[in-house]
């Protein structure tokens, strides 16, 4: 068994009187990619937010990579380091330049010399394919380039781990190829990845598992193949249904 | 002339209703400019009050003559949508339009034709107009308050300084850009406080202010061949030290020589006055309420109970209570509270107390502009890794403060028109100098000049900031 | 502070205050306790906010939908008011009402008197005095009045959703409170005089009226800077919220068939009221905290009277601030309060 990056043991989570997570059990192992699905509100986006702790799960445990997630503040700012995010709004700052933007944290955070972080960001923009945009502010490029950018944001601090949530439900159709293209690369050069999404064409090409939520509880849990073919549970079979 | 209706203007006769209807409008003008400017009455052959409403009608008649909608003449057209659209717009412009021709001549009289403008004392001052030449003697009086004639030189040359000073960093160029946040916040108030507090106050410790300014340009000369890794400490450090080798060991022989010599004239704060006080306390005011309103902001906004309520409390008390209950707080209460032979400048707890007061309404604005941020970016930068300050100085306050530059912009303006109530301590400026003066036994009556000249001087100085926030905001909404 | 010899205690509260107030609306001379004299001081600030605040809102709601208007001439007008009304200190007009503009008032035997009954003078405004007999039997019926509404309102309100037809309410809530009071003068024993104010010579060269309510120079140039001045944001207040609700709300109200008064009422005024509300209050807290420079020009109001004379005589400064403050900022955080609780029952429900 190889190592498990991620252990989530009987999470429980309430906003309020309203439970969101309930006894969330998921392990992670190195190098997998997870696809997370489920109707709105069965509490997809608040799972992947509880593992960088942006939100906090008031009973169970969340390992991430041997640092068990607390309320200690230096132990968060460090996890928050290995862990990368991309958010629905890509929530790029506008302020700065895309090549800003990405060496931002590398420079203030890392503690990175300035031309070495900037030439990590240029490595990663032009993963993504965006490096000729490095000077551009983000209100100056489309939705589909301003998400890879956040992409290659994330990935300037050399995650192990990178977190997706929803990226692509606030594109157009057209640009949502692009981003997918540049996960799809990612997934293939090796990053463990936890996607929440309804695309699962992308599911099917890149995902080892997928995971299938509804009000707050793990419904369905299984490798790709086994998911699409053999859903076994009714609900999970009307979500497919309603998405296929 | 085919079915000419008057109730109803149209198109077809356009020219006539045209030409009689301006001809009414600006036969009505005529009578109310000829009226008020000569005393011509025209119709002098009417009752008295008969002669507003008759010109009143005559151009109303005329205005409902030419509202005549789309008719092809351009300017007609224009005329019509802005002042013209019905009958009750009519009514209001005509009335504003008299109201105006009206009031012109009595203010041009007294503004120029019948004021005087020059002379010296009472007796210059025959006519029915303004008294220009009272705000001419008292001038001095007004800019500068109770400050020695001889010594104003040392105001102008503060002033144009630190205006100069402050003006660097439009000319900086690249390479000096990043220091440019530092050298604002922290050695452009210590500057301006030297100037103000050594230079313009006078006396033996003009000669340390010398000193210190000797010892901060040699430091900077060779601060830039210092490597970056010891230059936070460097620049502690070696201007001190400097500073305090002059003073004691190079020159301390020629500095008590010089101390027996006649220093700058010691000039106390209770005898600065007029517009460079109005000036001085602006200036420092706004300096110092800026960053103790940032931290307000931030502390209410903390997870620390503690911290939280502390900041809330003193929000709260401050933005409760007025201003002038404030100053009578500092100027009786806050004595009482130092040992007995501690004494703090009047001035300096003014502007202690102002500073305060508009940190609470600065702290308000900013949280305004911390709300607005979207939470995305707060979740972006916290899961880059970024901790609590980083994240602010980096990504939050950066596009918070450009959010809220109209409501600091005006909280400046207030701030500055809150500067007459220091009377309350005894401080005189400008306004509290008009006061003084209007009560000198040889210029008595002449309240209403000194009112209008400080009313003017203030709509421009406010008028100008509130036009340049307004620029500034543009000019950011259209960066982003 | 204790080395300094001053004692500290709430209890001078109590004691002969010895010092009139030139104008008080309740009982008061030297013989009254400090706790009197506080009470003048805080009914007279309330006076003049309470004025301010009424003539404020009326010019700043017409100066602000002048604002707004196609009439290119009304437009700049309003605007030239504004600008020059909000960018000079009030404290100058504070002085130039009442040091200028006032002085050249006539002095009361040369006085002509406005619409017969109206004295405006340099030694104040003198209006005609209402002498009630039994005023407590008229509040009486005005309340009475005011209750029998809500349940006319009620009813009203019942009967248009069970069966649709609209009652008259507002004309209805005219005729009860014309009428009540009337009956209580019919019946209830209440009688009005009117006291004029009439002209009596107090010594060789000095004239004043009597009989009527004299209201003293320093109320009026108090009360007309703190109008004109507060009036200026609350104009922009107004302008802000008819601006803010979007243009497509007014085509959209007509396009379903309401006249334009309903569009006005139920559709427009609404989200206005919602934008121009909370800025509005705080302009109230403003005038009222800005009542306080009274003491620039001896009106006697709660600063002047008790953080002025009072603690100059007693010398007891810290209680005295610290009862000045506490009143100050009881006003204002009641009113954020009522702030909060209104804004969170007028927000728009979002997601």
């Amino acid at each position: 068994m190889s190592d498990n990056i991620i252990q989530i043991k009987d999470v429980n989570k309430w906003f309020g009187d309203f439970q969101v997570l309930k006894n969330i059990n998921l392990n992670v192992e190195k190098n997998k990619k997870i696809v997370v699905c489920g109707p709105s509100g069965s509490g997809k986006s608040t799972l992947i937010r509880c593992i960088n702790r942006l939100e906090e799960h008031q009973q169970g445990s969340i390992i991430v990579d041997g640092n068990e997630l607390t309320e200690d503040t230096k132990n968060i700012e460090q996890i928050r380091a290995e862990v990368g995010m991309v958010f629905q709004q890509f929530n790029l700052f506008p302020h700065l330049s895309i090549l800003d933007n990405c060496t931002l944290a590398p420079i203030w955070v890392k503690k990175m010399p300035k031309k070495e972080a900037e030439d990590l960001a240029i490595k990663h923009l032009e993963k993504v394919q965006i490096a000729d945009q490095a000077h551009k502010f983000p209100g100056q490029l489309s939705g589909g380039q301003q998400q890879r950018c956040a992409i290659a944001r994330a990935l300037c601090m050399e995650p192990k781990i990178m977190l997706f949530d929803e990226p692509t439900s606030a594109l157009d159709p057209e640009m949502i190829k692009e981003v997918l293209d540049a996960m799809v690369n990612l997934a293939k050069a090796g990053m463990t990845m936890i996607v929440v999404t309804h695309e699962m064409g992308f599911a099917k090409e890149v995902a080892d598992e997928v995971i299938f939520m509804d009000e707050g509880m793990i419904v369905e849990k299984a490798a790709t193949k086994e998911f699409f073919a053999n859903p076994k549970s009714d609900r999970t079979k009307l979500f497919l249904s309603q998405i296929l | 002339m085919n079915n000419l209706n008057f109730l109803t203007p149209d198109k077809k006769n356009l020219y006539t209703y045209l030409y009689l209807g301006l001809f009414l409008i600006s036969f009505s003008i005529l009578d109310v400019f000829l009226n008020s400017f000569f005393k011509i009455n025209l119709i002098f052959f009417l009752p008295s009050f008969l002669s507003f409403i008759l010109p009143l009608t005559i151009g109303f008649i005329g205005l409902h003559l030419i509202r005549i909608e789309y008719s092809g003449v351009k300017s007609l057209d224009i005329l019509n949508k802005n002042i013209n659209t019905n009958n009750f717009n009519a009514i209001l412009s005509l009335i504003i339009i008299f109201v105006v021709i009206k009031s012109l001549p009595p203010l041009l009289s007294w503004f120029v034709i019948d004021a005087n403008f020059s002379g010296d004392s009472k007796d210059a001052c025959t006519g029915s107009g303004a008294c220009w030449a009272y705000i001419k003697t008292w001038f001095n009086r007004f800019m500068y308050g109770m400050y020695p004639n001889a010594e104003q030189w040392r105001i102008n040359l503060s002033f144009i300084s630190l205006a100069f000073l402050g003006s660097v960093g439009f000319f900086a160029s690249e390479k000096f850009k990043k220091y440019l946040t530092l050298y604002y916040v922290v050695i452009y108030p210590i500057i301006a406080f030297l100037f103000i507090f050594f230079f313009i106050s006078g006396g033996p410790v003009f000669f340390d202010f010398s000193y210190g300014i000797i010892a901060a340009v040699i430091s900077v000369i060779v601060g830039f061949f210092i490597p970056n890794k010891f230059k936070m400490y460097y620049f502690i450090i070696v201007p001190i030290t400097i500073y305090i080798l002059l003073k004691y060991v190079f020159f301390y022989e020629e500095l008590i020589e010089l101390g027996k010599l006649e220093a700058l004239e010691w000039v106390e704060t209770g005898a600065w006055g007029g517009l460079s006080l109005t000036f001085i306390v602006s200036f420092f005011c706004l300096i110092f309420c800026f960053p103790i309103g940032l931290f307000l902001s931030l502390g209410r906004r903390s997870d620390l109970p503690l911290i939280k309520y502390i900041s809330i409390g003193f929000i709260e008390f401050w933005r409760g209570v007025p201003l002038i209950t404030v100053l009578f707080m500092s100027s009786v209460m806050f004595p009482m509270f130092l040992p007995e032979d501690m004494f703090i400048d009047k001035l300096v707890r003014v502007i202690i107390a102002i500073s305060l007061f508009e940190a609470a309404y600065v702290a308000e604005v900013i949280r305004g502009g911390l709300q607005a941020l979207p939470r995305g970016q707060y979740d972006a930068a916290k899961s880059l890794g970024m901790g609590y300050w980083k994240m602010h100085i980096l990504v939050i306050l950066p596009q918070a403060l450009k959010l809220v530059i109209p409501g600091i912009a005006n909280t400046f303006l207030a701030l500055v028109k809150d500067t007459p109530l220091i009377f309350v301590v005894g401080l005189l400026e400008i306004v509290g100098m008009l006061n003084l003066a209007k009560t000198n036994p040889d210029w008595l009556g002449f309240a209403m000049e000194g009112y209008v000249f400080a009313s003017i001087v203030f709509f421009i100085i406010c008028y100008a900031m509130s036009k340049y926030s307004y620029n500034l905001e543009q000019k950011y909404k259209t960066e982003r | 502070m204790e080395n300094r010899g001053i004692s500290f205690g709430y209890g001078f509260l109590s004691q002969e205050s010895s010092f009139d107030v030139q104008f008080s609306l309740i009982e008061y001379d030297g013989s009254h306790s400090y706790f009197r004299a506080y009470l003048v001081g805080l009914l007279n600030t309330i006076l003049v906010s309470a004025i301010g605040i009424i003539f404020a809102t009326i010019i700043g709601v017409v100066v602000g939908i002048a604002r707004l208007s196609n009439n290119y001439l009304i437009k700049r007008s309003a605007a030239v008011y504004v600008e020059f009304f909000r960018n000079i200190p009030l404290l100058l007009q504070i002085f130039f009402w009442y040091f200028a503009a006032l002085r050249a008032l006539p002095l009361p035997e040369d006085a002509e008197p406005i619409l017969g009954v109206f004295f405006l003078t340099i030694k104040g405004f003198f209006i005609p005095a209402f002498i009630w007999n039994n005023l407590d039997v008229f509040l009486y019926s005005i309340i009475a009045a005011i209750i029998t509404i809500f349940f006319v309102k009620n009813y009203a309100r019942k009967k248009q959703e069970n069966d649709g037809t609209q009652t008259p309410v507002l004309l209805i809530s005219i005729a009860l409170l014309v009428v009540f009071p009337l009956i209580s003068f019919l019946v209830g024993g209440v009688s009005l005089k009117i006291g004029l104010p009439e002209i009596k010579q107090l010594s060789q060269t000095s004239y004043t009226f009597e009989g009527g309510i004299g209201l003293p120079p320093e109320l009026i140039a108090l009360a007309l800077a703190l109008s004109l001045y507060t009036a200026t944001f609350i104009a922009e207040c107004v302008r802000a919220g008819v601006q803010g609700v979007g243009k497509g709300q007014k085509e959209a109200a007509a396009s379903i068939g309401l006249t334009p008064n309903q569009v006005l009422k139920l559709v427009i005024m609404p989200q206005a009221l919602r934008i121009i509300i909370p800025p509005t209050t705080n302009q109230y807290l403003n005038l009222t905290k800005n009542s306080s420079l009274a003491a620039a020009i001896a009106y006697p109001d709660l600063v002047l009277i008790f953080a002025g004379t009072a603690l100059m005589q007693t010398g007891r400064a810290i209680e005295i601030v610290s009862i000045t403050m506490l009143t100050y900022l009881t006003l204002s955080i009641s009113i954020s309060i009522f702030m909060n609780w209104y804004n969170k029952k007028i927000a728009i429900k979002e997601k």
